[in-house]
């Protein structure tokens, strides 16, 4: 149980952590990252630049905060999209269970699922071109399906419950049990299930710009930093080093939050543990 | 006893091993892979880079430092009014199909650039050219309609080679030529192979196979210089790594100039940009050393016009553009055109162009021009800022060697073709004294500054890396070529 406690801390405390720096860059950073210095370029981590500067003299720093704000708001979109399309169609499928509908449904998913999610997000951008916009798309198109099965299998163990026959008795649509009954009672794993697509929404943000496909520049992300890091390891490592420990870092403490999550809301996780 | 004989015998072998390993091939790393083969038939600095001088020559050709040699035509004389040109050709030249090269094909090859349905990408060079005749086998006459100057250079261009009839339609994939290499064979998406020819008519290559191997990444291409795979990148893609790869006992850089003028190119036929102000403005809050440094890690000339610095005739211009975020301030208030907005296309090479053009963005936009930036592959430049000037802004190099006149054309992708420019390059083409010509260039690269056309960046430098006992490889590019036929290993 104490395990349990620890993961959800430190997974909270770096999500947190990178939050506050995203919002905070929305109003100040310690330097100004759309003014070049390509005379300061590639400076190793020093007191006026605590993680060094890029190969145009940016603050490196700088470039992480705002490169946060980037990461976050793609992936938290992206996600969303999943939730507000995926979670309906779920729900959707487990009223209907076994109709033509649901099968129309899940086979449909099934397509989207069978694509691996990053090729799909490389195919969405390469063919209405590269941006924050699409990669928001792209990214949140493979969660569709993602969010309607976990909504679908979660549901439907639940519409065979004595609550919910109560409810069909008493004369309440199916669309009215779904939400006001089926939900609530699925929101937990919804939940867990979000941070985690959180954390992969985060990786695949910086998998697309890395292949230049992500927010493009003047726009920092993480992603690019690190793809325009590459012909410069050997001159100066911490260029490429710092983006990609930052990634890692904030996958990291996304998945430890989503386990942390889990762990203290998965209604059989927690009778198992007693 | 066996094991100590085993142990003498390795020695041995380790002893003679690199005497017996004097090599005679070579493997040549490229960034972009030729379309096709067939320099008669495409722009792309690809193709030449892999057949030029080593598959195909012309009548003449360019030296390792720009000078115009013979080739095929050992020696040429020009009639007294400079209209008829006689070119006399080697003997025993034979195409690599077995076929000979006679005059008859030198009128086939500049008739077939010259015609009507002519897919050749420089039908320019060609202008002045009236008839083509072959009075004998190694006679060639090529007549004038007005004298030109520069048409023993034009002939030298890798659109100006000879082909013969048998084998001209199949020279995209099967390259059919004369030089001291022959084709073998192209394996799509990795590489060309080379093989010397045996009855080349001149001076036999030293090499007897050269690949040419397609690698655009620069991490890859790094990766292949320290295994060893490739033996030279006549221009290695990322400069940031020369030093370290110099480093290298094995390897060494050769640092040397090309013909590449890399511009912010201006839509000028496009509102603001017609704005003589507005294209002033721009060219004044371009700061080129920030440019050259930032992006090419210090491997460039900063240029003020679009002329070679290295070039006799070229004039240092810079100072019309020079830095001066302020002027620009200016400009714009007295351009009265408002706060701008443009797209800046840029094409997919990472140095100058990706890297160029996001300094580019932050110099704009600290004089108050905010830009767009959009990153294309190379088809889509092709097609949407080249082909149909679909653009605000552009940063690209100009490869090819002289191409100033690019200026005087009306359906250019940037849209110059003043008259003023005009008048300059069609006397400079009916000039043939050097000095006057010298003059002429000199008032050409001084129109396009003084008008601000484009905003003239660097000219980009050559920054080979090549094994230590490479020899004979081209320092300098005077043209886009990668010509081997001098190369050896020491």
């Amino acid at each position: 149980m104490r395990s349990v406690g620890l993961n959800l801390v430190i997974g909270a405390g770096i999500t947190a952590f990178f939050v506050v720096l995203a919002t905070v860059s929305m109003v100040w950073t310690p330097y100004d990252i759309t003014v070049l210095s390509v005379a300061d370029r590639l400076q190793p981590p020093s007191g006026a630049h605590w993680l060094g500067t890029d190969h145009f003299g940016r603050d490196i720093v700088s470039m992480l905060m705002v490169g946060a704000q980037t990461s976050i708001a793609v992936a938290l979109i992206a996600v969303g999209v999943g939730v507000l399309v995926g979670v309906p169609l779920g729900l959707f499928a487990a009223a209907t269970h076994g109709s033509l509908l649901d099968e129309i449904v899940m086979r449909g998913n099934d397509v989207v699922f069978a694509f691996p999610a990053l090729v799909i997000a490389i195919l969405i951008t390469a063919i209405f071109g590269p941006g924050a916009v699409n990669a928001i798309i792209a990214i949140g198109i493979f969660n569709i399906p993602v969010f309607a099965r976990i909504a679908r299998g979660s549901a439907l163990p639940v519409w065979t419950r004595e609550f919910i026959m109560a409810a069909r008795l008493s004369g309440k649509g199916a669309a009215h049990i779904s939400l006001e009954h089926v939900l609530p009672n699925i929101a937990n794993t919804l939940i867990v299930q979000a941070t985690i697509q959180f954390s992969l929404g985060i990786l695949a943000e910086a998998g697309l710009a890395y292949v230049g496909l992500g927010a493009q520049p003047p726009i920092p992300s993480w992603g690019r930093m690190l793809a325009e890091a590459q012909t410069m390891i050997a001159l100066a490592p911490h260029v490429a080093i710092v983006p990609g420990l930052t990634i890692v870092l904030m996958v990291l403490g996304l998945n430890l939050f989503g386990d942390g999550l889990r762990d203290l809301l998965d209604p059989r996780l927690r009778e198992r543990s007693r | 006893m066996n094991k100590v004989w085993m142990t003498g015998l390795a020695l041995a072998m380790l002893w003679t091993g690199p005497v017996l390993a004097q090599r005679t091939d070579i493997v040549v790393g490229l960034v972009l892979e030729p379309p096709h083969l067939d320099p008669t038939a495409g722009a792309a600095a690809a193709i030449d880079e892999v057949v030029y001088a080593n598959v195909f020559e012309g009548l003449t050709r360019f030296g390792p430092d720009g000078a115009i040699l013979p080739a095929l035509a050992e020696s040429w004389d020009i009639s007294e009014d400079a209209l008829t040109y006689t070119f006399h050709l080697n003997e025993d030249v034979v195409f690599h199909d077995g076929t000979p090269m006679t005059a008859d094909d030198v009128v086939f090859s500049f008739e077939r650039a010259m015609a009507d349905d002519s897919v050749n990408a420089q039908k320019v060079l060609f202008d002045a050219i009236a008839t083509v005749e072959a009075p004998d086998d190694l006679t060639a006459v090529v007549t004038l309609e007005h004298p030109n100057g520069n048409l023993l250079f034009n002939l030298a261009w890798g659109d100006a080679v000879i082909v013969s009839p048998s084998s001209a339609d199949a020279n995209t994939s099967n390259p059919v030529g004369t030089g001291p290499f022959r084709f073998a064979r192209w394996t799509q998406g990795d590489s060309v192979v080379i093989e010397r020819n045996g009855d080349y008519w001149g001076e036999p290559a030293r090499l007897e196979r050269a690949t040419f191997r397609f690698i655009d990444d620069p991490t890859a291409a790094f990766a292949a210089m320290m295994a060893e795979d490739v033996d030279t990148f006549p221009i290695f893609p990322a400069p940031e790594m020369l030093p370290i790869l110099d480093a290298d006992p094995r390897f060494v850089a050769v640092v040397g100039s090309t013909e590449g003028e890399t511009l912010l190119a201006m839509n000028n036929r496009r509102a603001p940009l017609d704005n003589i102000l507005v294209r002033e403005a721009i060219a004044h809050a371009i700061d080129r050393q920030a440019i050259i440094d930032g992006a090419m890690f210090g491997y460039g000339t900063p240029i003020g016009t679009h002329f070679a610095p290295h070039h006799p005739a070229y004039v240092d211009l810079t100072d019309l553009s020079a830095y001066d975020p302020e002027r620009s301030r200016e400009l714009l208030e007295e351009a009265g055109v408002g706060p701008i907005r443009l797209s800046l296309a840029l094409p997919p090479p990472p140095t100058y162009a990706r890297r160029g053009g996001e300094i580019i963005a932050a110099q704009l936009r600290a004089v108050g021009i905010e830009t767009d930036i959009v990153n294309m592959e190379w088809a889509q430049w092709l097609e949407q800022v080249f082909s149909g000037a679909d653009f605000d802004l552009t940063v690209i190099s100009h490869t090819e060697p002289l191409d100033i006149e690019i200026y005087g054309r009306d359906d250019y992708y940037f849209g110059y073709g003043a008259p003023s420019f005009k008048a300059i390059m069609e006397e400079l083409n009916l000039t043939t004294d050097p000095e006057r010509r010298t003059e002429l260039l000199q008032a050409a690269q001084r129109d396009i500054a003084e008008n601000y056309v484009n905003a003239y960046l660097f000219q980009m430098a050559k920054t080979a890396i090549q094994h230590v006992d490479l020899e004979g490889l081209w320092v300098n590019a005077p043209t886009q070529a990668t010509d081997l036929t001098a190369v050896y290993w020491r």
